[in-house]
This record gives structure tokens, C-alpha cells and sequence, in this order.
């Protein structure tokens, strides 16, 4: 995945928010309505205070009057305030909903390649974490950054209205505040970042002596360890309390530069009052008290932008990382007039098949084979010699690089996905099981299956007298580890006996299954793969003698193929193979 | 959390000087609006003193720095004490964790445990840091204000009560009502993470299936459950800002009305309402931190809890006690039954045999007929239920764990390795072995090949989980492991799985011979790894139904029969 730049980022965000466009400009001209609110009220309490003059009589009149002033003010700003926060939770909630979508039916159409070549944690991360991070950083965000700014610029133009001497002092300290904040920070950056690789180190200690623990216990290696995570144990504490402690250093640091702006709006509307300087501008007590209280909310906003800022960078790699997976290439569709493949008899041909996950690295070279309608076709080789990846051919898993492969002589590369898939039964010694029922499970390759065809499939299986045995039988719910790995491979079994597809992979399906329910499934087995093209490997070589073929698999080519006993009369790899597991 | 305050006891003085700190910095925050009331009030009286108004906000200034002093004090504190806690804690939640029973590391299971040492411990951590540094300080600033308003004028000192009141009720409302609801959306959003991993993991069967479509309508909906609930949750908080801000202004124009009327009539001078204005002010911005930080503390305290729990597990710690029970033979189980977590079935039960140094003890079985809870129970890493085993006469219960395990040497099911080089993981057996001693095992453990084909043969660095090796090398150096410590007993728990016929033929010749005669105990699913024991304990559904050579057994046993015959066809016997 090339990464993005942040231009491209910011252009794919737009057309992102396109949607949201009359929310968006709503929800800005809220934002400018309460912030207008929000800095109007303090003048009116200002001059409210003027009213009290001391020596006169107060005029309660006026005082209601500005009071109603007020009232409907606050009424109008509250009212903005809500409807800014609604339309903000809507656009963001919304986007971010239509990026998982976006995101989750990308991941159907990619080529397996992507998702094999990428760790799981780390896709699913970017659909969830950075998703939420990204809509929490840029949309909450911006709306921060944005009020934050008027807020900033609203209370210096009211300032400089009422004094702009006492405005200009106030805008020369304020800086310093930012500066502050920002010394702290980049201080504590490389704090944090140490601190963070101290927890890494030890967590991973931690995932790994915890996670074997059994296996630390058995060589009576909890000294050891204890030792070892103290001495990690250590270095955390000082660097996390160094980092604690600088990072929180930013609060009482900023208030202080608040007080010396605050002591300085004081002093000088003070003095100015007190030694009746004579400016061209009217100054009063109250207008001294609203400045005051317009000093305090100007500092705010500038200790937030700063956060907001760094969040912001953030939202946006974290945008450019979720873009990677949209963006990233499909696979590549089927072609406008690729074939429907029905009524299959199985004739499955290579022809010259050369392929590699990585051009680097040469795999299978010039692979032929031809499996006639009905046959059963063994795999067998030592590990890495390219069992599973002849499987990712067949299903078309990823695409071969040169040659051909031919089903009943239709080129698959011209096939339809859909009706290739549907006409092979695969069962793989990874047993995977969706979160659901029994029944949802099993009924996957043909969900109108009535219950009594379900329960048939199931006892072919072995698989009936253990469902019946969970709490509720079909409609059980299967959780992580409420099966043993044999069961689940039976359930996976049975999946294949519901739909008979009149082709079959089998690999290693009966791993996980001790060898007397293996010899029962088999002749289950036996009776499904009659007429029926199958394709099976296994390490177990008592599961293979019965094939029509074998081929034997080494570092991607084929080394020897033939019948059992043919392979056997030529005392090559296969004979040595299946002659040591009688040695003593 | 109660249980784990002892943890703060070695920094007891830096717990109670960082909440004094904060009141102190609190205090000075409070006298504020006091000193510009006093500037309003000395400008109102027409006086002239420039040096007191000089003077006045030098003050100020001074109860800035002398703020500023004290909090960067008690954060100081508060970090020494928060980060001083954790790390105690963390060390006996570690140690404990250690010496947990395999029963309990059962029950727990491992993901538990390594959250309550990571996170768990660190939102602890936060908790008591921001205790420390603000659980005296919001509240001083708010009930502060609330007092000196009543010194100043008794109706004001009321409309901070009823305000207070009612803020706390609508933030505190707010919060009560939208926290589960926040955690609905968390479960919400718990669904499709698990979609979307499901998706992943299953790929290949989903397009096997041709799933596609169904898998995406399936997740868009829960995916519009989650903004359903989302969307809900902010319509509530929604409201925070706007009413909290309408009762405070609201508030402020009570205050400024009623002090017109005291104004009016003499009771109140202008410095005093100006004053009460800034402390209203002042108490939203705290109220909303107290809030955020009782959220914060619930949390730390739902953490702390399930630490304190797992403190608190009883670690079983056995003695060596020289109790001598008597018997001939090396190893002996007379009648035992396993029985985990009072089920109604036992995992194991009657099951009586012997074994003799330099003995070759296989076991076989289907899957779940107890195969490893026999052998698990030599080392005692579960107790048994009843009945007793015996090495040299002496029970297992009074041997003592650590001196028991020396003498075993254990190879588990799960071929494990850790980061670190191959000689440091084979080390492992037996900690000053030297490089002769290793490959020794190594070359009984048929794994020569493995450190040959690493260019820096025992000083190859071994990635977690041993990922840079296959299943049969991490078995392969997993037995030599074992083998290092030159063990009395040696337990190999289906460790030769992933090994093809020849080398695990191999294996067990290479055990045979080895000079300091070990028991050797196989626990395996082929018949071919322990038909050459001298004694072979047949399993099913926890029940020892057979125990004798292969020979014997074929003859004698319909199962033992039925799973030989199973892996070899008669005719090829």
C-alpha cells in the first residue's frame, strides 16, 4: 500500500464530506452564532455593573432591560449550542459509517493476496481504531479548532473595542502562553515516546512469559523472570514518572501565564481609572470587569488549539490509512462475457502453470496435471513444497501467472468466480466457523436446507451426537472456545456434506479427528468423493493409497505421480516417505 | 482499591503533600477576585493611590507564582506517588501471577492476565494520579466560592447553593443516564470489530461460499446499529454545554440582580458583586472536571477491583515435607482421579500403574480421554482428586513443586519458544549448560539439522513465539530443551506431532540410549511412537481401560485394537 500523500488525503476527505455539504455550512454558522452569544454576554454584565454607580440611585429599569438583553442572548446561544452539537454528531457518526461500510465490502473485493500479505490486527485497526480516531480528531476537531479561533478573534476585536490599549497588552502576553505550551510539549515528546517503548518492551515480556506460563512453571523459571521484569519494571517507573511529570507541567504553566495577563488587564484598567488618563476612548469600572472576564476566556482557547493541532495530524494519517484499504486495487473483476460453469463432470487440466506470491521468488514453474472427471487426485510432500498453494489455484484464490487451468476445458481466468467457487466443496485444515449457530454454520452452501437435510449431513459427519450434546442441540450459539478443534473440523465437514458440490479439496480435513472417527468420516467420505473430481491432501499416507493419482509435491514442481503401488515399484521420494513411517 | 492502598505506604508523605499542594494553589486561585473587588472598591471610593493599585496587582502576580510553586509540587508528588504505586503493584501482581496453579491459570486465562497487568495496572495508575491532584482541588474551588459568597452577602451565598444544586444534578444527570449508554455503544462497536476480523480470518471460506454479499449486509447492519446508538447517546450529551451554560448565566443575572437591590440599598459595594461574578464563573469549569474525574476514578476503582482479586487468589505452595509413604518402584499411581473445577465427570479417574527408572511408559487415547491430565499430574501441576502418586515413595503432594520440576523434564503439547538466542532458550533446562551439554540434547533431540541451517547456530536469535522456525524445529529444540537438565523423568506430550516417521523413530532411539536412564512417559495418538514401551496405559473418556505391551494389548483390548487398525491396515501389520 503506497502511502498517501496529505494533499491526496485532504482531497479524498472532501469528497468524503460532499454528502454532508448544507450540514457542514449549517453547523458552521451555528458555531459562529454561539460563539457570537457566548462573547456578547459579558459586555451587557458589564454595563449592567456600570449601571451601579455609586452615590445614585440604581435604575432598575435599564438593569431589566439589559437583563431581557441577556436572557434572550443566552436563550438563542444555548439553542445554537445544541443544534451545532446534534448536526456535528450526525456528520461525524454518519461519516464515519459510511467509511466502515465503504472499508468492510472493499475487504470482499480484494484480491486474497492483500489480506494474506497483511496482519489481520492491522486491518482490522484501521476499520475500527483509526476510523473513530480519524472522526474524533478532524470532525470534533475542526469544530474545536474552528470555534476556538473565533472565539480568539471575537475577544480581541471586543477587547480592542472597549480599550485597545489594555487589548494590545493583552496581545503581546498571550504568546507566551502558546510558547510555553509549546516548549512543554516538544520537551515531553521524546519523554512520552521513550516511556511508550519501555511499555511496549514490557508488555511484551508480559504476553509472552504469561502467555506460557505453564511452560515457565514447568522449568521453575519465575526468579528468572521476576528479575527480569523488575529490571523493566525500573527503568518504566523513572521514565513514566519523568514524563508524568513534565507533560503535567503544561496546565499550572499556562495558568500562570493566564494570572500575569489577567494582573496585567488589571493594572492598566486600574491605573487608566484611577489616574483618569485622558485617551479618546470612554473606560468605566464595568467595562474594566468585562475585560477582566474577556482576559480569562481569551487564554483558554489557545492551551486547546494547540492539542487540537497535534490531533489533527493524527486524524489525517489516520485518514491516509484507511484510504490505503478504499483505494487499494480489486481484484480484477470478471470479464463481461465469462461463462457460467453448470452441470460440471470435473475434468480439471494445468497446463503449463507458472506462479509465484512474490516475482523474487521463483515457486511453480511449469506445473501440468490433468485430473479426469471422477478421479481422486492425492497431494503429498514435505512441508512448503506448494500443497496449499495448488489449493489457492484451484479456487482461484489468486491468479496463476502463466499457462492455463481448464475445468470441462473452460479457461477458469474466463469463468465466473461465483460459479467456479459454488462447484467445489472445500474443507481446510483451518477450521473456520462464523460467530452464529450450529445451523447457520452448517446450512452456509445452501441456506434453504430443511432441518432433516441438515441433521442427515450432520450424522454423515460423526458430527450429530455432539451437537445434540450442547446446550441447544443445532441452535446452539458457537463461541470462541466452545469447540475442540476436532469438533469444529467435523462441523466443517458436515458444511460440505449439505451442499455436494460435484468437485472437492480436501486439506487435511480430518487432522484435528483421532484415527478411529477418521476411519468412520472416511467411509463417508468415500461414498461422497464417488464421481465426484477430489482433490486431497494429507500427511497421513493411509488416507491417500486409495487415490487414482498422486502426485508427489517437492519445492513447487511435481517429482514423482502415479498410483500407490506404482510409486511404491520405483523407490523413489514417495516409497521413502511411506516405507518410514514402519521404521523403528 | 481499599486493598491495594498498601501499595501507597511507601510514599505516604508524597500522598499527602500533593492534595495540600493543590488546596494550597486552590486557595490563592480563590483570593483572586477578593484583590480586584479590593481595586474596584478603592477606585469607586475616588481614591487616587496609584501604589495601592501598583501593589495590588503585584499581589496577583505573587499568588500566580506562589500558584504556580505549589502545583508544580503536587504534581511532583502526585507522579512520584502514582508511578511509585504502580510499580509495587505491578512487581507482586507479576510475582503472583507466577505462582498461580495451572487449575487457576485455567480459570483466569492468560488474556485476563495480561490485561490486569497492563492496562488494568495503568488505569490504576491514572486514577491515583488524578486523585491525588484534583479530587481536593475541584471541590475546594467550588464549595470555596459557595462560602465566600455567603461572607459576602447571605442571598448570594443561597444562589451558589440552588446553582450548584442544579449544575451538579444536570452534569451529573447527564453523565448517569449517557455512561450505559456509552457502553452500549461499546458493545455495539465490539460486534463489528469481531465482523471484521471474522471477515478476515474466514476470507477464503466466505468466497468459497460465495458469502460476499451476505457478510456486508450482515455488517451494515450492525454497523447502523452502532451510529443508531451513537447518534442516541450524543442527543443526550448533546445538552451538557447548552444547559449548563444557561443555569450559570441565568445564575449570574440573579446574583447581579439582587446585588442591585443590596447595592441600592447599601448593603453590597461594587468591588463585592464584581467578585461574586468572577466566582461564579469560576465553579462551571470545576464541576465539569470533578464530573469527568469521578468517571476516571470509577473506573480506576472497576480495575483495581479485578486486580485485588487476583491478589488475593490463594497461590498453593507445597512444602518439602519428608513424609515417606513407602514403594518398590520408582513411580506409582495408586487409584487416582483428576477431577477439574468440580465437574460432575472426572478427568481421570481410576488409574493404578507402575514405572521404573529407564522404563518407557506410552500413553494413547482419543481426543479428551486424559492423556495429559495423567502425565500433568506427576509434576503436580494439578492436585488430584483422590488416590495418590508416589516417586520414590513419596508423594507428589509433600516433594515440593520446585524440587519436583527439577527432576522432570517436560515437553509440552504446544512447542513454545522465546525471544532470545537458541542457547538462552535451551538454557532454559538448565541455566549454566554449557555449548558441549546443549548439543548434546540437541543431537538426542534429532535437531543438529536445526542449528546447522542457522548461520549463527545456537546464537541464532530465536522471534517470538519462535516464529522463524517450523512446527518440527520449535518440537525438535523444545525436547532438546528438556533433555539439557539431564531429567530423572521425562514427559513428551504429543511432541512429536509434527515429526515425520523416520526422525520420531529416530527420537525414541536416541532416549533409549541415553546413559542416566530416564522414565521416559509418550503420550501420543499413533501407535507407532509407543508400541515399543515397555508399558503401554491405554485411555478413554478419562478411563484407564487397558495397560500392557503392544503386543498384550492387541490381543486383550478391542479399543487399543481399534485405533492400531485404524493407522494400519491388518494386512500391512
Amino acid at each position: 500500500m503506497p502511502a498517501l500523500s496529505q494533499k491526496l488525503i485532504f482531497k479524498r476527505i472532501l469528497k468524503q464530506l460532499k454528502k454532508y455539504g448544507f450540514q457542514l455550512a449549517a453547523t458552521i454558522m451555528f458555531a459562529l452564532i454561539a460563539v457570537a452569544g457566548n462573547l456578547a454576554v459579558p459586555i451587557f454584565f458589564g454595563q449592567v455593573i456600570d449601571l451601579l454607580v455609586v452615590g445614585q440611585k440604581v435604575n432598575f429599569d435599564a438593569v431589566t432591560l439589559k437583563f431581557f438583553i441577556i436572557v434572550v442572548i443566552i436563550a438563542v446561544t444555548c439553542l445554537a449550542q445544541w443544534l451545532m452539537n446534534i448536526l456535528n454528531n450526525h456528520i461525524t457518526y454518519k461519516v464515519v459509517k459510511d467509511i466502515r461500510e465503504e472499508a468492510f465490502s472493499k475487504l470482499q473485493k480484494l484480491p486474497l493476496s492483500f489480506i494474506d500479505a497483511h496482519s489481520y490486527g492491522d486491518i482490522v485497526g484501521r476499520n475500527i481504531a483509526d476510523v473513530d480516531q480519524f472522526a474524533d480528531g478532524l470532525l470534533m476537531g475542526f469544530t474545536q479548532l474552528f470555534t476556538g479561533i473565533l472565539t480568539i478573534a471575537g475577544t480581541l476585536g471586543i477587547m480592542l473595542a472597549i480599550n485597545w490599549v489594555i487589548a494590545l497588552i493583552v496581545f503581546v502576553i498571550t504568546p507566551l502562553s502558546l510558547f510555553v505550551a509549546k516548549f512543554i510539549a516538544s520537551r515531553t515528546y521524546s519523554l512520552f515516546k521513550r516511556t511508550s517503548e519501555i511499555r511496549g518492551e514490557q508488555t511484551a515480556f508480559i504476553d509472552e512469559m504469561i502467555g506460557n506460563l505453564k511452560v515457565v512453571k514447568a522449568f521453575n523459571r519465575d526468579d528468572e523472570n521476576l528479575e527480569k521484569f523488575d529490571e523493566i519494571n525500573d527503568r518504566l517507573t523513572k521514565a513514566s514518572l519523568k514524563s508524568i511529570f513534565y507533560s503535567s507541567l503544561t496546565n499550572p504553566s499556562t495558568r500562570f501565564v493566564n494570572a500575569v495577563v489577567y494582573a496585567a488587564v488589571a493594572l492598566s484598567g486600574a491605573l487608566m481609572l484611577v489616574l483618569d488618563v485622558s485617551l479618546p476612548i470612554a473606560f468605566s469600572i464595568g467595562m474594566l470587569s468585562s475585560l477582566l472576564s474577556y482576559a480569562n476566556q481569551y487564554t483558554k482557547p489557545f492551551n486547546e488549539i494547540s492539542g487540537v493541532v497535534t490531533e489533527l495530524q493524527n486524524a489525517i494519517a489516520c485518514a491516509g490509512r484507511i484510504y490505503e484499504i478504499i483505494d487499494e486495487k480489486e481484484q480484477t473483476p470478471d470479464s463481461d462475457n465469462a461463462v457460467v460453469l453448470e452441470n460440471v463432470k470435473g475434468d480439471v487440466v494445468f497446463e503449463n502453470v507458472k506462479f509465484s506470491y512474490n516475482p523474487d521468488q521463483k515457486l511453480i514453474e511449469d506445473l501440468n496435471i490433468m485430473a479426469k472427471a471422477g478421479q481422486r487426485i492425492a497431494i503429498v510432500g514435505p512441508t512448503g513444497c506448494g500443497k496449499t498453494t495448488l489449493i489457492n489455484l484451484l479456487m482461484r484464490f489468486y491468479d496463476i501467472d502463466d499457462g492455463s487451468i481448464k475445468i470441462d476445458g473452460h479457461t477458469i481466468s474466463e469463468v465466473t468466480r461465483r460459479s467456479l467457487r459454488r462447484n467445489y466443496g472445500m474443507v481446510l485444515q483451518d477450521t473456520w466457523l462464523k460467530s452464529g449457530t450450529v445451523k447457520e454454520n452448517l446450512n452456509l452452501g445452501k441456506p434453504d436446507a430443511g432441518d432433516d437435510e441438515i441433521e442427515a449431513a450432520a450424522r454423515a459427519a460423526h458430527a450429530h451426537n455432539f451437537i445434540m450434546q450442547l446446550p441447544k442441540g443445532y441452535d446452539t450459539v458457537i463461541t470462541e472456545n466452545s469447540l475442540s478443534q476436532g469438533q469444529k473440523q467435523l462441523l466443517c465437514i458436515a458444511r460440505i456434506m449439505l451442499c455436494l458440490p460435484p468437485m472437492l479439496i480436501l486439506d487435511e480435513a480430518t487432522s484435528s479427528i483421532d484415527t478411529r472417527t477418521e476411519l468412520k468420516i472416511n467411509a463417508a467420505f468415500a461414498r461422497l468423493m464417488k464421481g465426484r473430481t477430489s482433490f486431497i491432501v494429507a500427511h497421513r499416507l493411509s488416507t491417500i493409497k486409495e487415490a487414482d493419482l498422486i502426485l508427489v509435491m517437492k519445492d513447487g514442481n511435481i517429482i514423482e505421480q502415479g498410483t500407490h503401488d506404482s510409486l511404491l515399484a520405483k523407490g523413489g521420494f514417495y516409497s521413502n516417505l511411506y516405507n518410514s513411517q514402519f521404521a523403528i | 482499591m481499599g486493598k491495594l492502598l498498601k501499595y501507597l505506604k511507601h510514599y505516604k508523605v508524597q500522598s499527602v503533600l500533593a492534595p495540600l499542594f493543590k488546596l494550597l494553589e486552590a486557595g490563592f486561585e480563590l483570593i483572586v477576585p477578593l484583590v480586584v473587588s479590593a481595586i474596584i472598591n478603592s477606585i469607586d471610593g475616588g481614591s487616587k493611590d496609584v501604589s495601592f493599585v501598583i501593589y495590588a496587582c503585584l499581589i496577583l502576580v505573587a499568588l500566580g507564582v506562589v500558584g504556580l510553586i505549589s502545583a508544580v509540587s503536587a504534581q511532583y508528588f502526585a507522579a512520584k506517588a502514582a508511578v511509585g504505586f504502580s510499580k509495587e503493584l505491578r512487581h507482586d501482581l507479576f510475582n503472583k501471577i507466577q505462582l498461580l496453579s495451572y487449575s487457576e491459570i485455567d480459570r483466569l486465562g492468560t488474556g485476563k492476565m495480561i490485561t490486569r497487568m497492563t492496562s488494568d495496572v495503568n488505569q490504576v495508575q491514572s486514577g491515583v494520579n488524578m486523585v491525588l491532584r484534583l479530587f481536593m482541588r475541584s471541590p475546594f474551588i467550588v464549595f470555596g466560592a459557595m462560602i465566600i459568597a455567603f461572607f459576602i452577602n447571605v442571598i448570594a451565598g443561597e444562589i451558589f447553593a440552588v446553582s450548584i444544586a442544579v449544575l451538579c444534578a444536570i452534569v451529573f444527570g447527564i453523565m448517569l443516564i449517557s455512561i450505559p449508554l456509552y457502553k452500549k455503544v461499546q458493545g455495539n462497536l465490539d460486534n463489528i470489530t469481531v465482523s471484521t476480523r471474522e471477515t478476515l480470518t474466514g476470507s477464503r471460506v466466505i468466497r468459497a461460499f460465495c458469502k460476499e454479499e451476505d457478510e456486508i449486509r450482515d455488517y451494515n447492519r450492525k454497523n447502523a446499529e452502532l451510529t443508531r446508538s451513537q447518534l442516541f447517546v450524543g442527543k443526550i450529551s448533546a445538552l451538557m454545554n447548552p444547559l449548563t451554560y444557561a443555569v450559570i448565566n441565568v445564575a449570574i443575572i440573579a446574583l447581579l440582580y439582587t446585588g442591585a437591590i443590596k447595592f441600592d440599598a447599601g448593603a453590597l459595594d461594587r468591588g463585592q458583586v464584581v467578585a461574586l461574578y468572577n466566582y461564579m464563573s469560576q465553579i462551571l469549569i470545576e464541576l465539569i472536571k470533578l464530573a469527568n474525574l469521578i468517571i476516571t476514578v470509577t473506573k480506576s476503582f472497576a480495575c483495581a477491583g479485578r486486580i485485588a482479586e487476583v491478589l488475593e487468589m490463594p497461590s498453593v505452595s507445597s512444602v518439602d515435607v519428608s513424609v515417606l509413604t513407602g514403594s518398590e518402584h520408582f513411580i506409582e499411581y495408586k487409584d487416582v482421579a483428576v477431577n477439574y473445577s468440580n465437574s460432575p465427570l472426572n478427568a481421570l479417574e481410576g488409574v493404578t500403574f507402575c514405572a521404573e527408572r529407564g522404563e518407557t511408559i506410552g500413553i494413547i487415547g482419543g481426543t479428551g480421554s486424559g492423556k495429559t491430565t495423567l502425565v500433568n499430574v506427576l509434576p503436580h501441576f494439578y492436585g488430584v482428586h483422590s488416590g495418590e502418586i508416589l516417586i520414590d515413595g513419596k508423594n507428589v503432594n509433600f516433594i515440593g513443586d520446585e524440587k519436583l520440576r527439577d527432576i522432570c523434564g517436560i515437553v509440552p503439547q504446544k512447542a513454545v519458544l522465546f525471544e532470545g538466542t537458541i542457547r538462552e532458550n535451551l538454557q532454559w533446562g538448565k541455566n549454566d549448560a554449557t555449548d558441549d551439554e546443549i548439543m548434546s540434547a540437541v543431537s538426542i533431540a534429532q535437531a543438529e539439522d536445526v542449528i546447522n541451517s542457522k548461520n549463527d547456530g545456537l546464537d541464532e536469535m530465536v522471534e517470538q513465539g519462535g516464529k522463524n522456525f517450523s512446527g518440527g524445529q520449535r518440537q525438535r529444540l523444545t525436547i532438546a530443551r528438556a533433555l539439557v537438565k539431564r531429567p530423572e523423568i521425562l514427559i513428551l506430550d504429543d511432541s512429536a506431532s509434527a515429526l515425520d516417521y523416520a526422525t520420531d523413530a529416530k527420537l525414541r532411539q536416541s532416549l533409549k540410549s541415553l546413559d542416566y536412564k530416564p522414565t521416559v512417559f509418550i503420550v501420543s495418538q499413533r501407535t507407532s511412537s509407543i508400541r515399543h514401551a515397555d508399558k503401554i496405559i491405554v485411555l478413554e473418556g478419562g478411563k484407564m481401560i487397558g495397560c500392557g505391551t503392544h503386543d498384550e494389548l492387541l490381543k486383550s483390548n478391542e479399543i487399543y485394537r481399534e485405533i492400531h487398525y485404524s493407522q494400519f491396515k491388518k494386512e500391512e501389520v
